[in-house]
C-alpha cells in the first residue's frame, strides 16, 4: 500500500522525467518562463496553501529580486544610501564588477529574503483579509521604490541582462542549457517546500492554518513559524524572479504590480490551493493560456476572467484539488481502498 | 517528432534552395509579425488596425510586383508588458521563423524586441514606439524607427509654439521613462529657441484626476502648459483644463503626445485648438483619403493613425527590400538594403532611412478644427506648417548611435 | 504673506478644495463598497468595473435613446444596479457560505470580463461626455467650475442619505440584523434573500452613480475603474471595513491628503494612501472607524 508521500515521489519523479525530455517537443524558453512562474506559485502556495495566509503582494518579492539580478549582472556596482539623524541621506557605494549568473541570482534570492523578513516582521501580526491588505500596501509602496530609484531604469526596466556562462562554463546563452539549469533551480526549489511541508515544522503550520488559538496553547510560538515560513516563501519567490529576469534578460515593472501578485493567486486557485502539484499545474495553464492565446488580443482577459469565474463557482478545489478527491473517491469505492491522496492535498476549507 | 519533421524540411528545402535561386526565403516564407496593443492604452492608435494595414500593404505591392507567393502575416498582444513581448518575438524569431517585426508601440517593450532583434540577426520596423532612443544610443543594424520619435515631437511642437509667443512653459510629465524623455527633449527646443521652462510636475501613471497639477500650472503663471503624457492621462488633462477654465484664462496647452484617436475621444468642443505634431494625416491628399476611406470600412469606422499609415509604409518597403535581395534570411543584410534604397509609397511618399535607421520624411504640425470648420467626425486637422524631412528628425550627429561614424 | 513650504496659502485652499472633490468620489464608491461588505460580507472586486459600467450607461443613454446627463444621473444607476441584481442571483448568491477569499476572486473574474466586453466593443480610447455645467466661479484664490460643486453637493447628499438609511431607519435595523443573524430575521417573516439581493444592487448603484458623476471630466473608457478599484479598497480598510460613517468620513479625508500630496511630493500621490493604509492597520487593525471583532 503507498502512501501519500510515495505518491507525491513518484509524480514528482514522472513531472522532473517530462520536464527532461519536453525541451525536445516544446520551445525551451516557453518552458523556462513555466518553470519560473510554477516556482514563484509553489512558494506562495506555501504561503497560503499551509499557513492559511493570503498573501496579496508576492509580486514585491518576484519583481523586485528580478530588478536586484538584473542590475548586479549587468551593472554590478550598488549604491545605498544611509540616513544619518541631523546629517541628511549619504549615498555609500560599494564598487562591484558585474556578477556571474550564479552570484546575482543568489544575491537577488537573499535581498528578497531580507525584503522578506521586513515585510513578514510587520505583516503576520494580521490575519485573513487584513494580511491581505497589509502585504498589498507594502507592495505598493515596493512598487513606488522601482518607479523611483534610479537604477530599476523606470518602465524600460532593466534591458539586455547579459548571459554570463554559469560557473564559468555552463554556456547560458544556449537557451537548451539554460533550460537545464532552470529545471535544476525549479526542483531544488521545489524540494525544499516539500520537505518544509512534511517536516515536523510543517505539521505546526498546518496546525496554525487549521486552529491558532490551539497551536497558541499547545506553547509553540506561532508567530515565528510564520515568520519563518513568510521568509521562505518570499526567498524562493525571489529565486523565480531573479531566474526570470536572466531567462529573459529583462527585469521590467509588470513584476512588480499588484495585478502579478494577482495573477499568482489565479494560477494557485486554477491549480488548487493547498495541493503539492497544483500551482505547477495552475503556472503551466495561465502561462500557455497567454502565450498562445496572444493572438486572440482582446479576449485574452475575457477568457481569464471567465476562468476565475468558472472556478470559483464549478471546481473550487482547482484542477489538482479535485483530481485528488476523485481518485480519493474512486479509491474509497474499492474495497480495500483508502483515501489518503486527499490528506495530502485537501483544499483549504470553506469557513 | 517535430524536430526531426523540422531537420528534414529543412534539409529539403536546401537541396531546393540549391538548384533555384528563386527560393532563398528563410522557411520558405516571407513572415512578418506584427506586435502591438491589442487590448490595452493604445490598441485603437495601433492594434487590429495595424495588422490590416500591413496586409493591405502585402496586397497593394503584391499588384505592381511580381511577389513571392508565401508572404504571411502574424500577430500578437504584447499588453505593453516588455516580458510578454519579449516572449513572443523569441518565439516567434526562434519558433515560428518570423522574419520582420513590425509596429510595436510603448518604448520599454520596443527596446526589449530590439536587443533581441539584433541578437538573432531579424529585422525591426518601429512605427508605434516613440523612443528616440531607438535611434539613439540603442541604435543596431537591424532597426529602422519609421514614423515618429520623442525628438521630432519636441522638436515640432516646441519649436512652433515658441515661435509664434508661447516662451514661457510649465511641464506636466507622466513620471517614468517615456515622459521625462518627452520632457527632457522638448525643454532643450524650448530653452534653445529662447523660450524659458518656469516649472514641471510629475504625475503618477496612469493618473485620472490632474486639477491639482492644472491648478499648479496656472499658478506658474507660464504661457503653455506642455502635456508630456500620453493616451488617457493626455485626454483626461485636457478635458479638465478646458472645465477649470484654463485656456480661458490665457494659458495654453501643447499636447505633446496626440494621436488622432485621442481627438476623436475627447471631441472637437474640448480639443479645439490644440496644436500637435504628427507624420501623417489622412486627409492631406488623394492617396491618403482613398486609403483611409478602405481602412474605416474594415474598422469600425475608425480612421487610420500615424502609427498605422507607418505600418504599411514600412511593410512595402521592406518588401521591396527583400524582393530586390531575394532573400530575408539576413536581417541586416535586409536593412542595409532598405537604407541604400530610396523609399517611396503612395502614403509617405519620397524618403529616405538614415544610416542610424532613422526614417525621414516632412512631419506637420495641425490644429484641431472647431466644431464649425469641421465637416463631420474625423475631419478635425488643419495643417500650420511643414517641417521638411531634414529638419524634422533630429541631426545624425547628436543621437550618439555607434553605427554613425 | 507668509508661506508653507514654498506654496503660498491661496494655492493650498486651492488644492485642500480639490482634494475633497475628489474625496466626493472615493466616499462615494467605498460607501457602495462598504454597504456591500458590511451587510453580505462580499468583497466587491468588480465595483471599479461597475463604476465604469455607470459612466458607459450615461455615455449610451445619451447617444442612443438621447436621454440627457440629468435623466441619466437617475436611470443609469438603476440599470446598472439591475445588472447587479442579476449578477448576485446568479453568481455571488452561491458563495456566501464560504472564505471572503473566494467572492473577491469571483468578481475580481467578473470585474475582468466586464471590463474586456467593454474593451471590444467601445475600444479603449474613451468617449467624449459633454460637461453639463459648463463654466465656473472664481473663489479668488481659485476658479471652481460649477460641474465639481455640484459632484461634491451630490455626494454629500447620497453619503449621508444612506448613512441615515441604513443606521436610523427601520429597513436598516432590519438590513443590519439580516446580517447578523439571517435565520432569525427570516423567521420574522422577512425575505432575507431578496433583501441581500437588493443591498447588493444598491451598492452597485451607488458606484454607478459616481460613474455618470465622473463621466463628464475624466475619460469615459472601459478601464477607468481597474485603477481605481485598489485605492478606493484601501479607502474603506482605513476606515473599518463594514463602517458606513468610517467609509464616508476616510473617503473625503484621503481626497484632501492626497491632494496635499500632489503639491508637496506628486511622485508619490498613487503611494500615499496605501502608506496610511500600512500605518492605520498597524495601529487600528479595525480602522479608523470600525469596531474590533
Amino acid at each position: 500500500m503507498a502512501t501519500s508521500k510515495t505518491w507525491d515521489m513518484r509524480v514528482l519523479v514522472a513531472l522532473v522525467a517530462v520536464g527532461l525530455v519536453a525541451p525536445l517537443f516544446v520551445y525551451p524558453v516557453f518552458l523556462m518562463k513555466v518553470l519560473t512562474f510554477a516556482l514563484f506559485a509553489c512558494a506562495f502556495n506555501l504561503l497560503v496553501g499551509y499557513v492559511g495566509l493570503l498573501s496579496f503582494g508576492h509580486a514585491m518579492f518576484f519583481g523586485f529580486a528580478a530588478y536586484v539580478a538584473g542590475h548586479l549582472a549587468k551593472v554590478g556596482t550598488v549604491q545605498l544610501p544611509f540616513g544619518f539623524p541631523g546629517l541628511g541621506w549619504v549615498w555609500v557605494t560599494i564598487p562591484l564588477p558585474p556578477l556571474t549568473p550564479e552570484l546575482a541570482i543568489l544575491s537577488a534570492t537573499l535581498v528578497a529574503a531580507l525584503l522578506g523578513l521586513i515585510v513578514g516582521v510587520i505583516a503576520i501580526r494580521r490575519q485573513g483579509i487584513y494580511f491581505a491588505m497589509v502585504t498589498l500596501a507594502l507592495a505598493q509602496m515596493v512598487f513606488f521604490l522601482c518607479v523611483q530609484a534610479p537604477f530599476t531604469g523606470g518602465e524600460d526596466g532593466i534591458q539586455a541582462i547579459p548571459r554570463r556562462p554559469l560557473f564559468g562554463a555552463l554556456p547560458l546563452s544556449n537557451d537548451f542549457v539554460f533550460y537545464y539549469v532552470v529545471l535544476a533551480i525549479f526542483v531544488a526549489g521545489f524540494l525544499i517546500i516539500y520537505r518544509t511541508i512534511h517536516s515536523p515544522f510543517g505539521q505546526v503550520l498546518k496546525a496554525i492554518r487549521e486552529n491558532e488559538a490551539r497551536a497558541i496553547s499547545l506553547g509553540y510560538a506561532v508567530d515565528r513559524f510564520k515568520l519563518i515560513a513568510f521568509v521562505l516563501s518570499a526567498s524562493l519567490a525571489g529565486l523565480a524572479g531573479a531566474t526570470k529576469a536572466m531567462v529573459f534578460q529583462l527585469a521590467s515593472l509588470t513584476d512588480v504590480t499588484w495585478q502579478m501578485s494577482g495573477e499568482v493567486v489565479l494560477m494557485t486557485l486554477v491549480g488548487g490551493l493547498g495541493t503539492v502539484f497544483g500551482p505547477i499545474v495552475g503556472a503551466g495553464i495561465i502561462i500557455t493560456m497567454q502565450n498562445y492565446l496572444a493572438g486572440f488580443g482582446e479576449y485574452v482577459l475575457v477568457i481569464q476572467g471567465v476562468i476565475f469565474v468558472v472556478t470559483v463557482l464549478l471546481f473550487r478545489r482547482g484542477i489538482v484539488g479535485e483530481l485528488i478527491a476523485f481518485l480519493g473517491r474512486w479509491q474509497a469505492g474499492k474495497p480495500d481502498g483508502q483515501s489518503e491522496l486527499t490528506g495530502a492535498g485537501r483544499a483549504r476549507p470553506a469557513e | 517528432m517535430r524536430w526531426s519533421m523540422k531537420i528534414l524540411a529543412a534539409a529539403a528545402a536546401m537541396c531546393v534552395g540549391a538548384g533555384l535561386a528563386q527560393a532563398q526565403y528563410s522557411d520558405g516564407a516571407i513572415k512578418i509579425g506584427v506586435m502591438n496593443d491589442q487590448s490595452g492604452l493604445y490598441s485603437d492608435l495601433s492594434g487590429q488596425g495595424s495588422v490590416w494595414a500591413a496586409r493591405k500593404a502585402i496586397t497593394d505591392f503584391c499588384k505592381t510586383t511580381t511577389c513571392h507567393d508565401k508572404i504571411e502575416v502574424v500577430f500578437a498582444d504584447h499588453q505593453n508588458k516588455p516580458d510578454i513581448g519579449s516572449n513572443v518575438v523569441r518565439q516567434w524569431f526562434d519558433v515560428d521563423k518570423v522574419d520582420v517585426v513590425v509596429d510595436v508601440p510603448t518604448s520599454s517593450v520596443a527596446l526589449a524586441v530590439n536587443n533581441i532583434t539584433k541578437e538573432k540577426n531579424k529585422v525591426f520596423l518601429v512605427s508605434g514606439a516613440a523612443s528616440s532612443d531607438l535611434t539613439g544610443k540603442a541604435c543596431t543594424p537591424n532597426t529602422v524607427h519609421w514614423t515618429y520619435d520623442t525628438w521630432a515631437l519636441a522638436n515640432g511642437t516646441g519649436n512652433a509654439i515658441v515661435k509664434t509667443g508661447g516662451d514661457s512653459w510649465f511641464f506636466l510629465t507622466a513620471d517614468y521613462a517615456f515622459g521625462h524623455a518627452l520632457e527632457r527633449d522638448t525643454a532643450a527646443v524650448v530653452e534653445k529657441s529662447g523660450g524659458k521652462v518656469l516649472g514641471k510636475v510629475r504625475h503618477p501613471f496612469p493618473g485620472q484626476d490632474f486639477s491639482s497639477f492644472l491648478l499648479q500650472a496656472q499658478q506658474s503663471k507660464a504661457k503653455i502648459i506642455g502635456l508630456a503624457n500620453a493616451g488617457s492621462d493626455t485626454t483626461n488633462a485636457i478635458k479638465q483644463a478646458a472645465e477649470f477654465g484654463i485656456v480661458q484664462g490665457g494659458q495654453n496647452l501643447a499636447g505633446l503626445l496626440v494621436f488622432i484617436t485621442d481627438v476623436h475621444a475627447l471631441g472637437l468642443k474640448t480639443a479645439q485648438g490644440l496644436v500637435l505634431t504628427e507624420a501623417w494625416y489622412w486627409d492631406t491628399n488623394d492617396a491618403n483619403r482613398a486609403f483611409a476611406k478602405e481602412f474605416a470600412a474594415a474598422n469600425r469606422g475608425n480612421h487610420p493613425t500615424m502609427i498605422q499609415a507607418g505600418v504599411y509604409s514600412a511593410v512595402t518597403h521592406y518588401l521591396r527590400a527583400v524582393h530586390d535581395l531575394k532573400s530575408d534570411a539576413d536581417g541586416a543584410a535586409v536593412v542595409a538594403k532598405m537604407k541604400a534604397m530610396p523609399t517611396d509609397d503612395k502614403l509617405f511618399g519620397k524618403g529616405s532611412i538614415r544610416a542610424d535607421g532613422r526614417k525621414v520624411h516632412p512631419v506637420y504640425l495641425f490644429e484641431v478644427k472647431s466644431p464649425a470648420e469641421s465637416k463631420g467626425p474625423w475631419d478635425y486637422y488643419k495643417v500650420r506648417a511643414t517641417i521638411p524631412a531634414e529638419e524634422a528628425f533630429r541631426p545624425l550627429a547628436d543621437g550618439g548611435c555607434p553605427l554613425v561614424k | 504673506m507668509f508661506e508653507l513650504l514654498g506654496v503660498s496659502p491661496q494655492a493650498l485652499f486651492g488644492q485642500l478644495l480639490l482634494g475633497l472633490i475628489n474625496g466626493a468620489f472615493y466616499a462615494l464608491l467605498s460607501l457602495g463598497l462598504a454597504v456591500i461588505f458590511g451587510l453580505m460580507n462580499v468583497i466587491n472586486f468588480t465595483h471599479g468595473a461597475q463604476y465604469m459600467m455607470g459612466a458607459f450607461a450615461s455615455w449610451m443613454l445619451l447617444n442612443y435613446l438621447g436621454v440627457p446627463y440629468w435623466g441619466a444621473l437617475v436611470l443609469a444607476p438603476i440599470l446598472v444596479a439591475l445588472t447587479g441584481v442579476v449578477i448576485e442571483r446568479l453568481f455571488i448568491s452561491r458563495l456566501y457560505h464560504l472564505d471572503h477569499l473566494y467572492g473577491l476572486l469571483l468578481t475580481f473574474g467578473l470585474a475582468l470580463v466586464t471590463e474586456g466586453l467593454f474593451r471590444r466593443e467601445y475600444g479603449i480610447s474613451g468617449l467624449p461626455y459633454a460637461n453639463p455645467l459648463p463654466g465656473g466661479i472664481n473663489l479668488g484664490f481659485m476658479f471652481l467650475p460649477w460641474y465639481r460643486a455640484w459632484v461634491v453637493a451630490i455626494s454629500l447628499v447620497v453619503c449621508f442619505g444612506t448613512w441615515f438609511m441604513i443606521e436610523k431607519t427601520q429597513l436598516g435595523s432590519y438590513l443590519r440584523a439580516a446580517t447578523e443573524r439571517p435565520d432569525l430575521v427570516q423567521a420574522f417573516g422577512i425575505n432575507v434573500p431578496r433583501m441581500i439581493t437588493l443591498t447588493y444592487g444598491f451598492g452597485v448603484g451607488l458606484a454607478a452613480l459616481a460613474g455618470v458623476l465622473a463621466a463628464p471630466i475624466y475619460s469615459v473608457n472601459p478601464v477607468m475603474g481597474a485603477n481605481l478599484i485598489i485605492v478606493v479598497f484601501a479607502v474603506v480598510v482605513i476606515g473599518g471595513m463594514g463602517s458606513i460613517m468610517g467609509s464616508i468620513v476616510t473617503g473625503f479625508g484621503l481626497g484632501v491628503i492626497e491632494g496635499l500630496t500632489k503639491v508637496f511630493y506628486p511622485e508619490a500621490s498613487n503611494t500615499v494612501i496605501f502608506v496610511i493604509m500600512a500605518i492605520v492597520l498597524m495601529v487600528r487593525p479595525q480602522g479608523l472607524f470600525g469596531t474590533p471583532k
